[in-house]
Protein backbone atom coordinates (compact mmCIF):
# COMPACT_ATOMS: atom_id res chain seq x y z
CA UNK A 1 0.00 0.00 0.00
CA UNK A 2 1.62 3.19 -1.09
CA UNK A 3 -0.20 5.47 1.29
CA UNK A 4 1.34 5.68 4.71
CA UNK A 5 -0.53 5.88 7.93
CA UNK A 6 0.19 6.56 11.59
CA UNK A 7 2.38 3.96 13.14
CA UNK A 8 3.89 2.92 9.85
CA UNK A 9 7.31 3.33 11.32
CA UNK A 10 6.58 0.32 13.50
CA UNK A 11 6.12 -1.91 10.50
CA UNK A 12 9.87 -1.64 10.13
CA UNK A 13 9.89 -4.60 12.48
CA UNK A 14 7.88 -6.61 9.94
CA UNK A 15 9.42 -9.91 8.90
CA UNK A 16 12.26 -9.28 6.52
CA UNK A 17 11.68 -9.94 2.86
CA UNK A 18 12.67 -13.42 1.77
CA UNK A 19 15.93 -12.31 0.27
CA UNK A 20 17.05 -10.72 3.49
CA UNK A 21 16.56 -13.70 5.79
CA UNK A 22 20.19 -14.70 5.51
CA UNK A 23 21.45 -11.14 5.66
CA UNK A 24 19.51 -10.50 8.85
CA UNK A 25 20.93 -13.62 10.41
CA UNK A 26 24.39 -12.13 10.62
CA UNK A 27 23.56 -8.55 11.50
CA UNK A 28 20.89 -7.28 13.81
CA UNK A 29 20.88 -3.50 13.60
CA UNK A 30 18.36 -3.05 16.39
CA UNK A 31 20.59 -4.93 18.79
CA UNK A 32 23.74 -2.89 18.33
CA UNK A 33 23.59 -1.96 22.03
CA UNK A 34 24.10 -4.83 24.42
CA UNK A 35 20.76 -5.89 25.92
CA UNK A 36 21.76 -4.86 29.43
CA UNK A 37 22.88 -1.36 28.39
CA UNK A 38 19.70 -0.71 26.48
CA UNK A 39 17.42 -1.88 29.27
CA UNK A 40 19.38 0.26 31.76
CA UNK A 41 18.96 3.25 29.46
CA UNK A 42 15.23 2.53 29.21
CA UNK A 43 14.88 2.33 32.97
CA UNK A 44 16.85 5.54 33.30
CA UNK A 45 14.39 7.26 30.98
CA UNK A 46 11.47 6.07 33.07
CA UNK A 47 13.15 7.36 36.21
CA UNK A 48 13.64 10.77 34.60
CA UNK A 49 9.96 10.79 33.66
CA UNK A 50 9.03 9.96 37.24
CA UNK A 51 11.31 12.72 38.52
CA UNK A 52 9.73 15.28 36.18
CA UNK A 53 6.31 14.24 37.39
CA UNK A 54 7.42 14.59 40.98
CA UNK A 55 9.06 17.97 40.32
CA UNK A 56 5.97 19.32 38.57
CA UNK A 57 3.64 18.31 41.37
CA UNK A 58 5.25 17.80 44.75
CA UNK A 59 8.15 20.23 44.43
CA UNK A 60 7.17 23.14 42.20
CA UNK A 61 3.43 23.32 42.83
CA UNK A 62 2.29 25.31 45.85
CA UNK A 63 1.71 23.19 48.91
CA UNK A 64 -1.99 24.04 49.04
CA UNK A 65 -2.33 23.63 45.28
CA UNK A 66 -4.79 21.44 43.52
CA UNK A 67 -1.96 19.88 41.51
CA UNK A 68 -0.53 18.25 44.65
CA UNK A 69 -3.31 15.70 44.55
CA UNK A 70 -1.91 14.30 41.30
CA UNK A 71 1.63 13.78 42.54
CA UNK A 72 3.44 10.45 42.41
CA UNK A 73 3.75 10.41 46.17
CA UNK A 74 -0.04 10.18 46.45
CA UNK A 75 -0.81 8.27 43.23
CA UNK A 76 1.62 5.41 43.70
CA UNK A 77 0.59 4.49 47.28
CA UNK A 78 -3.02 4.92 46.18
CA UNK A 79 -2.49 2.51 43.29
CA UNK A 80 -0.95 -0.05 45.65
CA UNK A 81 -3.96 0.25 47.96
CA UNK A 82 -6.40 -0.01 45.06
CA UNK A 83 -4.70 -3.11 43.71
CA UNK A 84 -5.48 -4.76 47.03
CA UNK A 85 -9.19 -4.05 46.59
CA UNK A 86 -11.58 -5.60 44.06
CA UNK A 87 -12.92 -2.32 42.61
CA UNK A 88 -10.13 -1.36 40.22
CA UNK A 89 -9.43 -4.96 39.26
CA UNK A 90 -13.02 -5.47 38.15
CA UNK A 91 -12.78 -2.42 35.88
CA UNK A 92 -9.45 -3.63 34.55
CA UNK A 93 -10.88 -7.04 33.72
CA UNK A 94 -13.92 -5.53 32.01
CA UNK A 95 -11.64 -3.33 29.90
CA UNK A 96 -9.27 -6.15 29.01
CA UNK A 97 -12.17 -8.34 27.97
CA UNK A 98 -13.42 -5.62 25.65
CA UNK A 99 -9.96 -5.23 24.17
CA UNK A 100 -9.66 -8.95 23.53
CA UNK A 101 -13.10 -9.22 21.94
CA UNK A 102 -12.50 -6.12 19.82
CA UNK A 103 -9.16 -7.50 18.65
CA UNK A 104 -10.73 -10.90 17.94
CA UNK A 105 -13.32 -9.32 15.67
CA UNK A 106 -10.63 -7.25 14.00
CA UNK A 107 -8.58 -10.40 13.33
CA UNK A 108 -11.60 -12.34 12.07
CA UNK A 109 -12.37 -9.61 9.56
CA UNK A 110 -8.92 -8.16 8.87
CA UNK A 111 -7.00 -11.36 8.12
CA UNK A 112 -9.37 -12.85 5.49
CA UNK A 113 -9.98 -9.49 3.84
CA UNK A 114 -6.25 -8.77 3.94
CA UNK A 115 -5.52 -12.14 2.32
CA UNK A 116 -8.00 -11.36 -0.46
CA UNK A 117 -6.75 -7.82 -0.97
CA UNK A 118 -3.15 -8.99 -1.02
CA UNK A 119 -3.92 -11.76 -3.50
CA UNK A 120 -5.82 -9.83 -6.12
CA UNK A 121 -4.28 -6.66 -7.47
CA UNK A 122 -7.55 -5.37 -8.85
CA UNK A 123 -9.32 -5.86 -5.56
CA UNK A 124 -6.50 -3.94 -3.88
CA UNK A 125 -6.78 -1.09 -6.35
CA UNK A 126 -10.54 -1.05 -5.99
CA UNK A 127 -10.60 -1.08 -2.19
CA UNK A 128 -7.56 1.03 -1.34
CA UNK A 129 -9.25 4.48 -1.52
CA UNK A 130 -12.30 3.18 0.34
CA UNK A 131 -10.14 1.77 3.11
CA UNK A 132 -8.11 4.96 3.37
CA UNK A 133 -11.36 6.88 3.63
CA UNK A 134 -12.84 4.68 6.35
CA UNK A 135 -9.57 4.47 8.25
CA UNK A 136 -9.39 8.22 8.66
CA UNK A 137 -12.76 8.39 10.39
CA UNK A 138 -12.21 8.37 14.12
CA UNK A 139 -13.91 5.27 15.53
CA UNK A 140 -15.43 7.51 18.22
CA UNK A 141 -17.41 9.41 15.64
CA UNK A 142 -19.42 6.25 15.04
CA UNK A 143 -20.51 6.27 18.68
CA UNK A 144 -24.05 7.67 18.25
CA UNK A 145 -24.75 5.49 15.24
CA UNK A 146 -23.24 2.44 16.93
CA UNK A 147 -25.42 2.96 19.98
CA UNK A 148 -28.51 3.36 17.79
CA UNK A 149 -27.69 0.20 15.87
CA UNK A 150 -26.32 -2.02 18.63
CA UNK A 151 -28.05 -0.54 21.66
CA UNK A 152 -26.49 0.63 24.90
CA UNK A 153 -23.88 -1.67 26.41
CA UNK A 154 -20.78 -3.50 25.28
CA UNK A 155 -21.69 -4.07 21.63
CA UNK A 156 -21.05 -0.51 20.39
CA UNK A 157 -17.68 -0.60 22.16
CA UNK A 158 -16.75 -3.90 20.44
CA UNK A 159 -17.76 -2.30 17.16
CA UNK A 160 -15.64 0.79 17.69
CA UNK A 161 -12.62 -1.15 18.93
CA UNK A 162 -12.82 -3.60 16.03
CA UNK A 163 -13.25 -0.70 13.63
CA UNK A 164 -10.11 0.93 15.03
CA UNK A 165 -8.06 -2.27 15.06
CA UNK A 166 -9.01 -3.79 11.75
CA UNK A 167 -6.95 -1.47 9.52
CA UNK A 168 -3.43 -2.23 10.68
CA UNK A 169 -4.26 -5.94 10.67
CA UNK A 170 -5.85 -5.83 7.24
CA UNK A 171 -3.15 -3.72 5.62
CA UNK A 172 -0.29 -5.67 7.15
CA UNK A 173 -1.83 -9.01 6.15
CA UNK A 174 -2.20 -7.77 2.57
CA UNK A 175 1.42 -6.61 2.61
CA UNK A 176 2.44 -10.04 3.93
CA UNK A 177 0.71 -11.75 1.03
CA UNK A 178 2.51 -9.50 -1.44
CA UNK A 179 5.82 -10.37 0.19
CA UNK A 180 5.32 -14.14 -0.03
CA UNK A 181 8.14 -15.70 -1.95
CA UNK A 182 6.85 -16.94 -5.32
CA UNK A 183 9.03 -20.04 -4.98
CA UNK A 184 7.03 -21.12 -1.90
CA UNK A 185 3.94 -21.15 -4.05
CA UNK A 186 5.77 -23.05 -6.80
CA UNK A 187 6.81 -25.52 -4.14
CA UNK A 188 3.19 -26.01 -3.09
CA UNK A 189 2.23 -26.53 -6.74
CA UNK A 190 5.02 -29.03 -7.20
CA UNK A 191 3.65 -31.01 -4.25
CA UNK A 192 0.19 -30.99 -5.88
CA UNK A 193 -1.18 -29.04 -2.91
CA UNK A 194 -4.86 -28.19 -3.00
CA UNK A 195 -5.89 -24.55 -2.60
CA UNK A 196 -6.65 -25.17 1.05
CA UNK A 197 -3.34 -26.87 1.66
CA UNK A 198 -1.53 -23.96 0.02
CA UNK A 199 -3.49 -21.52 2.14
CA UNK A 200 -3.05 -23.41 5.39
CA UNK A 201 0.54 -24.61 5.09
CA UNK A 202 2.18 -21.88 3.02
CA UNK A 203 0.22 -18.64 2.89
CA UNK A 204 -0.98 -18.40 6.49
CA UNK A 205 2.34 -19.25 8.12
CA UNK A 206 4.01 -17.06 5.52
CA UNK A 207 2.00 -13.98 6.50
CA UNK A 208 1.89 -14.73 10.24
CA UNK A 209 4.74 -12.35 11.02
CA UNK A 210 2.97 -9.52 9.21
CA UNK A 211 -0.32 -10.33 10.90
CA UNK A 212 1.38 -10.11 14.29
CA UNK A 213 2.98 -6.80 13.36
CA UNK A 214 -0.50 -5.58 12.47
CA UNK A 215 -1.80 -6.98 15.73
CA UNK A 216 0.79 -5.11 17.73
CA UNK A 217 -0.15 -1.84 16.06
CA UNK A 218 -3.81 -2.68 16.64
CA UNK A 219 -3.20 -3.30 20.34
CA UNK A 220 -1.73 0.18 20.66
CA UNK A 221 -4.62 1.81 18.84
CA UNK A 222 -7.31 -0.15 20.67
CA UNK A 223 -5.88 0.67 24.04
CA UNK A 224 -5.92 4.37 23.19
CA UNK A 225 -9.44 4.29 21.77
CA UNK A 226 -10.79 2.16 24.61
CA UNK A 227 -10.76 4.76 27.38
CA UNK A 228 -12.87 7.41 25.59
CA UNK A 229 -15.17 4.66 24.30
CA UNK A 230 -15.81 3.61 27.86
CA UNK A 231 -16.68 7.13 28.90
CA UNK A 232 -19.96 6.89 27.06
CA UNK A 233 -22.95 4.80 28.00
CA UNK A 234 -21.33 2.05 30.09
CA UNK A 235 -21.01 1.50 33.82
CA UNK A 236 -17.72 -0.36 34.04
CA UNK A 237 -14.25 -0.26 32.60
CA UNK A 238 -11.24 2.01 33.04
CA UNK A 239 -12.73 4.88 31.03
CA UNK A 240 -15.87 4.79 33.13
CA UNK A 241 -13.79 4.60 36.29
CA UNK A 242 -11.82 7.73 35.35
CA UNK A 243 -15.06 9.73 35.16
CA UNK A 244 -16.34 8.02 38.29
CA UNK A 245 -13.31 9.07 40.33
CA UNK A 246 -13.67 12.61 39.01
CA UNK A 247 -17.31 12.73 40.04
CA UNK A 248 -16.41 11.42 43.48
CA UNK A 249 -13.62 14.03 43.66
CA UNK A 250 -11.26 11.11 44.40
CA UNK A 251 -8.33 12.72 42.60
CA UNK A 252 -5.67 10.43 43.96
CA UNK A 253 -7.65 7.48 42.65
CA UNK A 254 -8.01 9.25 39.31
CA UNK A 255 -4.26 9.67 38.99
CA UNK A 256 -3.68 6.09 40.13
CA UNK A 257 -6.06 4.91 37.38
CA UNK A 258 -4.22 6.97 34.77
CA UNK A 259 -1.04 5.32 35.97
CA UNK A 260 -2.70 1.92 35.73
CA UNK A 261 -3.82 2.60 32.15
CA UNK A 262 -0.25 3.43 31.23
CA UNK A 263 1.16 0.35 32.91
CA UNK A 264 -1.37 -1.99 31.30
CA UNK A 265 -0.85 -0.46 27.86
CA UNK A 266 2.89 -0.87 28.27
CA UNK A 267 2.43 -4.52 29.26
CA UNK A 268 0.01 -5.20 26.40
CA UNK A 269 2.48 -3.80 23.91
CA UNK A 270 5.32 -5.79 25.46
CA UNK A 271 3.16 -8.91 25.27
CA UNK A 272 2.35 -8.32 21.60
CA UNK A 273 6.02 -7.74 20.88
CA UNK A 274 7.05 -10.91 22.69
CA UNK A 275 4.45 -12.88 20.79
CA UNK A 276 5.84 -11.54 17.53
CA UNK A 277 9.40 -12.35 18.56
CA UNK A 278 8.52 -15.83 19.78
CA UNK A 279 6.89 -16.65 16.48
CA UNK A 280 9.57 -15.18 14.23
CA UNK A 281 12.67 -15.98 16.25
CA UNK A 282 13.36 -19.38 14.72
CA UNK A 283 13.03 -17.93 11.22
CA UNK A 284 15.83 -15.46 11.58
CA UNK A 285 18.01 -17.20 14.16
CA UNK B 1 -3.75 -39.37 -8.67
CA UNK B 2 -3.78 -42.42 -6.46
CA UNK B 3 -4.86 -44.54 -9.40
CA UNK B 4 -1.82 -43.28 -11.23
CA UNK B 5 0.43 -44.15 -8.34
CA UNK B 6 -0.87 -47.71 -8.26
CA UNK B 7 -0.19 -48.35 -11.92
CA UNK B 8 3.45 -47.37 -11.65
CA UNK B 9 5.59 -50.35 -12.55
CA UNK B 10 8.86 -51.07 -10.79
CA UNK B 11 11.78 -49.31 -12.36
CA UNK B 12 13.52 -52.59 -13.22
CA UNK B 13 12.91 -52.53 -16.96
CA UNK B 14 15.38 -49.92 -18.08
CA UNK B 15 14.13 -49.66 -21.64
CA UNK B 16 10.64 -48.42 -20.81
CA UNK B 17 10.21 -44.67 -21.07
CA UNK B 18 8.79 -43.25 -17.82
CA UNK B 19 8.25 -39.81 -19.24
CA UNK B 20 7.40 -39.02 -22.81
CA UNK B 21 6.88 -35.69 -24.53
CA UNK B 22 5.51 -35.56 -28.06
CA UNK B 23 5.28 -32.44 -30.20
CA UNK B 24 5.33 -30.15 -27.17
CA UNK B 25 4.82 -26.47 -27.92
CA UNK B 26 4.80 -23.82 -25.22
CA UNK B 27 3.54 -20.43 -26.27
CA UNK B 28 2.73 -17.78 -23.68
CA UNK B 29 -0.20 -15.63 -24.70
CA UNK B 30 0.84 -12.20 -25.92
CA UNK B 31 4.32 -13.29 -26.98
CA UNK B 32 5.36 -13.20 -30.60
CA UNK B 33 7.05 -16.59 -30.76
CA UNK B 34 6.60 -19.78 -28.78
CA UNK B 35 9.16 -20.47 -26.05
CA UNK B 36 9.59 -24.09 -27.04
CA UNK B 37 8.52 -25.82 -30.19
CA UNK B 38 8.44 -29.35 -31.58
CA UNK B 39 9.93 -30.92 -28.48
CA UNK B 40 9.99 -34.71 -28.58
CA UNK B 41 11.60 -36.52 -25.73
CA UNK B 42 11.71 -39.82 -23.91
CA UNK B 43 13.15 -40.37 -20.47
CA UNK B 44 14.02 -43.96 -19.63
CA UNK B 45 13.68 -45.36 -16.15
CA UNK B 46 16.76 -44.61 -14.09
CA UNK B 47 18.27 -42.40 -16.76
CA UNK B 48 19.82 -39.00 -16.05
CA UNK B 49 19.37 -36.45 -18.82
CA UNK B 50 20.79 -32.94 -18.77
CA UNK B 51 19.06 -30.21 -20.68
CA UNK B 52 21.72 -27.70 -21.57
CA UNK B 53 21.29 -24.32 -23.14
CA UNK B 54 22.05 -20.64 -22.80
CA UNK B 55 20.23 -18.61 -20.14
CA UNK B 56 16.76 -17.55 -21.13
CA UNK B 57 16.37 -20.19 -23.82
CA UNK B 58 13.32 -21.67 -22.11
CA UNK B 59 14.84 -24.58 -20.19
CA UNK B 60 12.97 -23.84 -16.99
CA UNK B 61 9.67 -23.38 -18.80
CA UNK B 62 10.23 -26.71 -20.49
CA UNK B 63 10.90 -28.37 -17.15
CA UNK B 64 7.67 -26.95 -15.77
CA UNK B 65 5.83 -28.55 -18.67
CA UNK B 66 7.60 -31.88 -18.20
CA UNK B 67 6.72 -31.85 -14.50
CA UNK B 68 3.07 -30.99 -15.02
CA UNK B 69 3.36 -27.57 -13.39
CA UNK B 70 2.42 -25.97 -16.67
CA UNK B 71 0.23 -27.30 -19.45
CA UNK B 72 1.79 -27.24 -22.91
CA UNK B 73 0.07 -25.12 -25.56
CA UNK B 74 0.20 -28.10 -27.86
CA UNK B 75 1.48 -31.67 -27.74
CA UNK B 76 1.36 -34.18 -24.93
CA UNK B 77 3.41 -35.16 -21.91
CA UNK B 78 2.77 -38.63 -20.52
CA UNK B 79 4.15 -40.43 -17.50
CA UNK B 80 4.00 -44.20 -17.78
CA UNK B 81 1.57 -43.75 -20.64
CA UNK B 82 -0.83 -41.46 -18.80
CA UNK B 83 -1.17 -37.77 -19.64
CA UNK B 84 -0.05 -35.43 -16.87
CA UNK B 85 -2.61 -33.52 -14.91
CA UNK B 86 -0.78 -31.53 -12.30
CA UNK B 87 2.42 -32.86 -10.77
CA UNK B 88 2.20 -36.64 -10.25
CA UNK B 89 3.05 -37.91 -6.74
CA UNK B 90 6.23 -39.63 -7.87
CA UNK B 91 7.67 -36.62 -9.64
CA UNK B 92 9.82 -34.43 -7.41
CA UNK B 93 10.92 -30.99 -8.47
CA UNK B 94 13.87 -29.03 -7.07
CA UNK B 95 14.24 -25.38 -7.93
CA UNK B 96 17.28 -23.14 -8.18
CA UNK B 97 16.13 -21.51 -4.98
CA UNK B 98 16.01 -24.19 -2.29
CA UNK B 99 12.50 -22.93 -1.38
CA UNK B 100 12.71 -24.06 2.21
CA UNK B 101 9.94 -22.68 4.38
CA UNK B 102 11.66 -20.52 7.01
CA UNK B 103 9.15 -21.34 9.74
CA UNK B 104 9.78 -25.09 9.60
CA UNK B 105 12.79 -26.98 10.89
CA UNK B 106 14.85 -28.90 8.36
CA UNK B 107 13.12 -32.19 9.12
CA UNK B 108 9.68 -30.61 8.87
CA UNK B 109 10.71 -29.07 5.57
CA UNK B 110 11.77 -32.48 4.31
CA UNK B 111 8.46 -33.94 5.46
CA UNK B 112 6.54 -31.04 3.92
CA UNK B 113 3.77 -32.16 1.62
CA UNK B 114 3.98 -35.87 2.42
CA UNK B 115 0.53 -35.73 4.00
CA UNK B 116 -1.12 -33.70 1.26
CA UNK B 117 -4.38 -34.95 -0.16
CA UNK B 118 -3.05 -35.76 -3.61
CA UNK B 119 -0.11 -37.74 -2.24
CA UNK B 120 -0.27 -41.47 -1.55
CA UNK B 121 -1.37 -42.08 2.01
CA UNK B 122 1.46 -42.79 4.45
CA UNK B 123 1.21 -43.69 8.11
CA UNK B 124 3.10 -41.48 10.54
CA UNK B 125 5.67 -44.22 10.97
CA UNK B 126 6.18 -44.54 7.21
CA UNK B 127 6.55 -40.78 6.84
CA UNK B 128 9.09 -40.69 9.63
CA UNK B 129 11.16 -43.44 8.01
CA UNK B 130 11.00 -41.68 4.64
CA UNK B 131 12.21 -38.43 6.20
CA UNK B 132 14.97 -40.16 8.18
CA UNK B 133 16.25 -42.00 5.14
CA UNK B 134 16.15 -38.89 2.97
CA UNK B 135 17.99 -36.75 5.51
CA UNK B 136 20.63 -39.42 6.03
CA UNK B 137 21.06 -39.79 2.28
CA UNK B 138 22.03 -36.15 1.89
CA UNK B 139 24.19 -36.21 5.04
CA UNK B 140 22.23 -33.75 7.16
CA UNK B 141 21.27 -35.95 10.10
CA UNK B 142 23.22 -33.67 12.47
CA UNK B 143 21.27 -30.62 11.28
CA UNK B 144 17.76 -31.99 11.24
CA UNK B 145 16.47 -29.63 13.88
CA UNK B 146 18.07 -26.54 12.35
CA UNK B 147 15.96 -23.84 10.77
CA UNK B 148 16.61 -22.71 7.19
CA UNK B 149 18.16 -19.43 8.34
CA UNK B 150 20.89 -21.47 10.03
CA UNK B 151 21.81 -23.44 6.90
CA UNK B 152 24.47 -22.58 4.33
CA UNK B 153 23.51 -22.48 0.67
CA UNK B 154 24.83 -25.98 0.09
CA UNK B 155 23.04 -27.38 3.13
CA UNK B 156 19.81 -25.72 2.00
CA UNK B 157 20.08 -27.40 -1.39
CA UNK B 158 20.80 -30.73 0.30
CA UNK B 159 17.66 -30.24 2.35
CA UNK B 160 15.68 -29.42 -0.80
CA UNK B 161 17.02 -32.59 -2.38
CA UNK B 162 16.03 -34.57 0.71
CA UNK B 163 12.53 -33.15 0.44
CA UNK B 164 12.40 -34.51 -3.11
CA UNK B 165 13.70 -37.89 -2.01
CA UNK B 166 11.21 -38.28 0.84
CA UNK B 167 8.57 -38.77 -1.83
CA UNK B 168 10.48 -41.74 -3.33
CA UNK B 169 10.50 -40.14 -6.74
CA UNK B 170 10.46 -42.11 -9.94
CA UNK B 171 11.49 -38.92 -11.70
CA UNK B 172 13.57 -36.12 -10.24
CA UNK B 173 13.31 -32.78 -12.01
CA UNK B 174 16.11 -30.40 -11.12
CA UNK B 175 15.95 -26.79 -12.27
CA UNK B 176 19.55 -25.55 -11.97
CA UNK B 177 19.57 -26.52 -8.31
CA UNK B 178 23.30 -25.92 -7.93
CA UNK B 179 23.40 -22.73 -9.97
CA UNK B 180 23.84 -20.41 -7.00
CA UNK B 181 26.49 -22.46 -5.20
CA UNK B 182 30.22 -21.94 -5.10
CA UNK B 183 32.47 -24.20 -7.15
CA UNK B 184 33.48 -26.57 -4.35
CA UNK B 185 29.98 -27.01 -2.96
CA UNK B 186 28.75 -27.46 -6.49
CA UNK B 187 31.11 -30.37 -7.09
CA UNK B 188 30.01 -31.96 -3.82
CA UNK B 189 26.39 -31.60 -4.85
CA UNK B 190 27.08 -33.17 -8.23
CA UNK B 191 28.58 -36.21 -6.55
CA UNK B 192 25.64 -36.33 -4.16
CA UNK B 193 23.26 -36.26 -7.11
CA UNK B 194 25.03 -39.23 -8.69
CA UNK B 195 24.77 -41.14 -5.42
CA UNK B 196 21.11 -40.24 -4.93
CA UNK B 197 20.13 -41.29 -8.44
CA UNK B 198 21.92 -44.61 -7.90
CA UNK B 199 20.53 -45.27 -4.41
CA UNK B 200 16.96 -44.32 -5.22
CA UNK B 201 16.87 -45.81 -8.75
CA UNK B 202 15.32 -42.62 -9.96
CA UNK B 203 15.36 -41.04 -13.38
CA UNK B 204 16.40 -37.40 -13.45
CA UNK B 205 16.25 -34.40 -15.71
CA UNK B 206 18.79 -31.75 -14.83
CA UNK B 207 18.41 -28.27 -16.24
CA UNK B 208 21.77 -26.54 -16.34
CA UNK B 209 23.79 -23.99 -18.23
CA UNK B 210 27.03 -25.51 -17.05
CA UNK B 211 28.48 -27.83 -19.70
CA UNK B 212 30.89 -29.50 -17.27
CA UNK B 213 28.09 -30.27 -14.85
CA UNK B 214 26.11 -31.90 -17.65
CA UNK B 215 29.16 -33.91 -18.72
CA UNK B 216 29.91 -35.14 -15.21
CA UNK B 217 26.48 -36.37 -14.17
CA UNK B 218 24.35 -37.30 -17.17
CA UNK B 219 23.76 -40.34 -19.34
CA UNK B 220 22.49 -38.11 -22.08
CA UNK B 221 22.74 -34.41 -22.89
CA UNK B 222 20.18 -32.43 -24.84
CA UNK B 223 21.28 -29.08 -26.17
CA UNK B 224 18.55 -26.48 -26.60
CA UNK B 225 18.99 -23.44 -28.76
CA UNK B 226 17.25 -20.89 -30.89
CA UNK B 227 14.00 -19.00 -30.52
CA UNK B 228 11.71 -20.81 -30.18
CA UNK B 229 13.93 -23.36 -28.49
CA UNK B 230 14.50 -26.68 -30.20
CA UNK B 231 16.85 -29.55 -29.53
CA UNK B 232 19.92 -28.69 -31.58
CA UNK B 233 22.09 -31.53 -30.38
CA UNK B 234 22.04 -34.74 -28.41
CA UNK B 235 24.90 -36.74 -26.92
CA UNK B 236 24.90 -40.06 -25.12
CA UNK B 237 27.69 -40.53 -22.59
CA UNK B 238 28.46 -44.15 -21.81
CA UNK B 239 31.12 -43.58 -19.21
CA UNK B 240 31.07 -44.80 -15.61
CA UNK B 241 30.70 -42.29 -12.84
CA UNK B 242 32.42 -40.49 -11.16
CA UNK B 243 33.92 -39.20 -14.36
CA UNK B 244 36.85 -37.09 -13.23
CA UNK B 245 39.19 -39.70 -14.81
CA UNK B 246 37.72 -39.33 -18.30
CA UNK B 247 38.68 -35.77 -19.01
CA UNK B 248 39.88 -36.56 -22.55
CA UNK B 249 36.64 -38.22 -23.66
CA UNK B 250 34.51 -35.55 -22.00
CA UNK B 251 36.71 -32.85 -23.49
CA UNK B 252 35.90 -34.08 -26.98
CA UNK B 253 32.17 -33.88 -26.31
CA UNK B 254 32.62 -30.49 -24.72
CA UNK B 255 34.23 -29.15 -27.91
CA UNK B 256 31.35 -30.54 -29.96
CA UNK B 257 28.76 -28.95 -27.73
CA UNK B 258 30.52 -25.62 -27.83
CA UNK B 259 30.84 -25.62 -31.59
CA UNK B 260 27.18 -26.56 -31.96
CA UNK B 261 26.24 -23.75 -29.62
CA UNK B 262 28.42 -21.29 -31.51
CA UNK B 263 26.83 -22.36 -34.79
CA UNK B 264 23.38 -21.73 -33.36
CA UNK B 265 24.39 -18.36 -32.00
CA UNK B 266 26.00 -17.26 -35.25
CA UNK B 267 22.91 -18.23 -37.17
CA UNK B 268 20.88 -16.13 -34.84
CA UNK B 269 23.19 -13.13 -35.15
CA UNK B 270 23.31 -13.29 -38.94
Amino acid sequence: MSTSWPGDSLSGSAPPGPATFAARAGRKPWLTLPALTSSLLGIGGLIVLLLLWWLGTDVLASSQGFIRQFSPTTAIPELVTMLGQPDLLVHVLVSLRRVLIGLAFALLIGVPVGLAVGSYNRLNTATSPAFQFLRMISPLSWMPIAVMVFGVGDQPIYFMLAFAAVWPILLNTAEGVRRLQPSWLSLADSLAATRWETLWYVILPGVLGHVLTGLRLAVGIVWIVLVPCEMLGVSAGLGYFILDTRDRLAYSELMATVLMIGILGFLLDAGARMLYQAVTRSRTA
Amino acid sequence: MTALAQTISPASDRQVAVLEAAGVVLHYPGQLKPVVEAFDFELDAGETVSVLGPSGVGKSSLLRVLGGLQEPTDGTVTMNGKPLRGVPPRVSIAFQDASLLPWLSLEKNVAFGLNFKHQPHLTQEESKVRVDVAIREVGLTHARRYFPAQLSGGMAQRAALARCLARKPEILLLDEPFGALDEVTRTEMQHLLLKVVRDFHTAAILITHDIDEALLVSDRILLLGGTPARVIGEWRIDLPTPREDYIAELGAIRVEILSRLRGATLRRIN
